[in-house]
């Protein structure tokens, strides 16, 4: 007669499970290894407060004045300015190109307005697609406008330096006025699902054949490895792109979010960003010996596409070593693609610059997984 | 170089790590015969067979497979052969017939549907045809795997102890057809462990630690060993054996069911051994020519 339960049963049990943990180092290694290395790579580079933001500034006005309220908006630490223009037309451009996020202009006559007293506007023009990006820094704007030019008005201007502040700061939300958060997530959830479920689907392709044991089989049929990866990764393109129209039919129909740019180029850059990841998983694949190691990579993947690329936290706030890892993810380049497309009516010209890291991206990606591919069991 | 070997290979080694799993093995199958190829668990033989269909990279060694190079040409190799995995590795989520298509198109057969039918009819799966190959039991399993693997039509089988695990009734109809196929011009390579197939093949090979120790026909192996063997059968000989075995001449000692085989290559020597015990009431002692297996235990023995 045995107990019902037994302690050296569940010892029996514990130990084993111990055993086979052990002769699998590589798994366990990764799972040590891993989160500590995201712990490290995370906590350096997130930062909810974004400083340095990329701004183009037009000057039209010769003044000292307006050379004030410059260096001011540099000191707040809020704003880099990238680039000086006399023309706001240029500095709209760079707005729409992505290569700011804000577009301040002093207009012409502003320091004789402010010697006159007359307050005139400082137009400041925000790319409002990251929502978190831009709030912190708008918020500085009007302390910069009260004490700006604290140390010109002196002498027989000093009168200006008490009650109303001597300029008028005037904040222009573009491209989403009222600063709706979904607008600039829901674009962003579908990179990062699309991330997320692509390369789950195929980091288990040659995984799951090599552990069931038809992996030998493949290998003895004359498929070469270019042949196995498109049939594996083909099929996979297709569930991306319904998947990819149900998010969007949400997005537009239950969140609203505008879609004022061209669909057609969306697709063509969803393709491409879907074939990019499903690369990954195939890559993961080539090399996990086992379905846990597969996971552990997806993850390895996932984490930095949420995180660096821009969707969870601003990308201009990062350090620039983890904006240069953010640069090598796709998700990171979809997530303006799809903003640019879809809120700023983007068209091939803007998204191109974008668009060609996805392609170099996928081809290098594939390239690593057609190497790494062994015809033998060797 | 000769045409009319299917396989010739020479000095063919595969090393892992330290271990040589084949050390300089020489195969030399004439086209159409059927060989059998033996050994113990581990000695080399599924090695040796992955290295023929270009599985394995060979470490040293020459040859050809169906005349095509077996170091450079392993691509084209696999187009013309047909390789039985020792495990069953179809898709267990496929039916037998998505298994079967699928592979067709692999090799991109023409008229797939009617070559496909044919395989399925000639090895008895049209009934089963729409069953998931997972759940098939052991013989049917093996019949998809050999139906798979002739579907391309190849010159030439390799097959991995395709038996193993397979009832009485599965095996000897999987060795019909064998013979069937090999009446059809094709050659075959196949390992088993059971001594009865061995005995059905033209020629055996013996491959031991990954060297090849016995080449031949069954009755030529046997010869080739210059065994003797004596037969001690009665009620008690079970406790005989421990005596037995330990007396010098004697190179190995065993039972082969109830009867006690005492084997050795110093005939002299045995016939002193087993003189006590022929005056034994309820001990019958005989000679009889080795069997294989005899032969392979010793060889195993005398490998130690």
């Amino acid at each position: 007669m045995t107990r019902a339960f037994s302690f050296a049963r569940v010892y029996a049990i514990l130990l084993k499970e111990f055993l086979q943990m052990r002769r699998d180092q590589i798994t366990m290694g990764m799972i040590v290894g891993v989160p500590l290395m995201q712990l490290f790579l995370f906590g350096f580079a997130i930062n909810f407060n974004p400083h340095a933001l990329p701004t183009v500034i037009s000057v039209d006005d010769p003044g000292t004045l307006a050379r004030s309220v410059v260096v001011a908006l540099e000191n707040s630490s809020y704003f880099e300015i990238v680039a000086q223009t006399h023309s706001p037309k240029d500095a709209r451009r760079m707005l729409q190109e992505g290569k700011a996020l804000f577009a301040v202009e002093i207009p012409a006559n502003f320091t004789r307005d402010i010697v006159r007293g007359t307050q005139p506007d400082l137009l400041i023009e925000v790319d409002a697609t990251d929502t978190a990006a831009s709030s912190y820094a708008i918020a500085a704007v009007n302390g910069i406008a009260s004490t700006a030019l604290r140390d010109d008005l002196k002498g027989p201007l000093a009168s200006r330096a008490q009650g109303p502040p001597p300029f008028n700061p005037v904040t222009h939300l573009l491209y989403n006025p009222e600063q709706v958060t979904q607008y600039s997530i829901i674009p962003g959830l579908l990179a990062v699902i699309l991330t997320m479920t692509m390369v789950l689907m195929t980091c288990l392709a040659l995984t799951r054949e090599r552990e069931r044991g038809t992996y030998e089989n493949l290998l003895a049929m004359p498929a070469s490895p270019v042949e196995i990866m498109l049939g594996k990764i083909a099929p996979n393109i297709v569930i991306g792109a319904i998947q990819s129209a149900i998010i969007l039919l949400v997005a537009r129909f239950v969140f609203d979010v505008p879609m004022i740019g061209s669909l057609t180029l969306l697709a063509v850059a969803l393709v491409i960003y879907i074939t990019a990841n499903l690369a990954v998983g195939y890559t993961f694949s080539t090399v996990a010996e086992n379905q846990l190691q597969a996971m552990q990579m997806t993850m390895f993947f996932l984490l930095p596409a949420i995180l660096l690329s821009g969707f969870a936290f601003p990308f201009d706030g990062m350090p620039v070593w983890a904006q240069w890892i953010g640069e090598v993810l796709p998700a990171t380049h979809f997530l303006r693609i799809i903003r640019g497309i879809l809120l700023k009516d983007n068209g091939f010209p803007e998204i191109w610059p974008d668009l060609w890291p996805l392609i170099l991206f996928m081809f290098v990606v594939m390239g690593i997984a057609l190497a790494r591919f062994r015809r033998t069991l060797d | 170089m000769t045409s009319d070997l299917a396989i010739d290979v020479r000095g063919l080694t595969k090393r892992f790590g330290k271990k040589t799993a084949v050390d300089h093995v020489d195969i030399a199958v004439p086209s159409g015969e059927v060989w059998g190829f033996l050994g113990p668990n581990g000695s080399g033989k599924t090695t040796t067979i992955r290295m023929l269909c270009g599985l394995l990279h060979p470490d040293d060694g020459t040859g050809t497979c169906l005349g095509l190079d077996v170091l450079t040409q392993s691509e084209a190799i696999k187009r013309q052969v047909g390789y039985m995995t020792q495990k069953f590795s179809f898709w267990e989520d496929l039916s037998i017939r998505e298994n079967l298509e699928f592979v067709a198109r692999i090799y991109e057969l023409d008229d797939r549907k009617a070559k496909v039918d044919h395989t399925l009819e000639r090895l008895g799966l049209v009934q089963r045809q729409n069953q998931l190959a997972g759940e098939l039991s052991g013989g049917w399993k093996q019949r998809m795997a050999l139906a798979a693997c002739m579907l391309h039509a190849p010159k030439l089988l390799l097959l991995d102890e395709p038996t193993a695990g397979v009832d009485p009734k599965a095996r000897r109809d999987f060795w019909e057809e064998i013979h069937a196929l090999s009446e059809e011009g094709l050659t075959v390579l196949v390992s088993t462990h059971y001594m009865d197939e061995a005995e059905r093949c033209d020629r055996i090979v013996y491959i031991l630690n990954g060297k090849l120790i016995a080449k031949g026909s069954v009755a030529e192996v046997i010869a080739q060993s210059g065994l003797t063997t004596f037969v001690l059968e009665g009620p008690h000989v079970r406790r005989l054996l421990h005596t037995i075995q330990s007396q010098p001449g004697v190179d190995y000692a065993g039972f082969f069911g109830a009867a006690l085989h005492v084997s050795g290559r110093d005939r002299a020597a045995l016939e002193r051994i087993v003189a006590p015990y022929r005056h034994q009431a309820d001990v019958t002692v005989s000679e009889t020519p080795p069997n294989l297996e005899d032969v392979f235990i010793h060889l195993q023995e005398q490998a130690k």
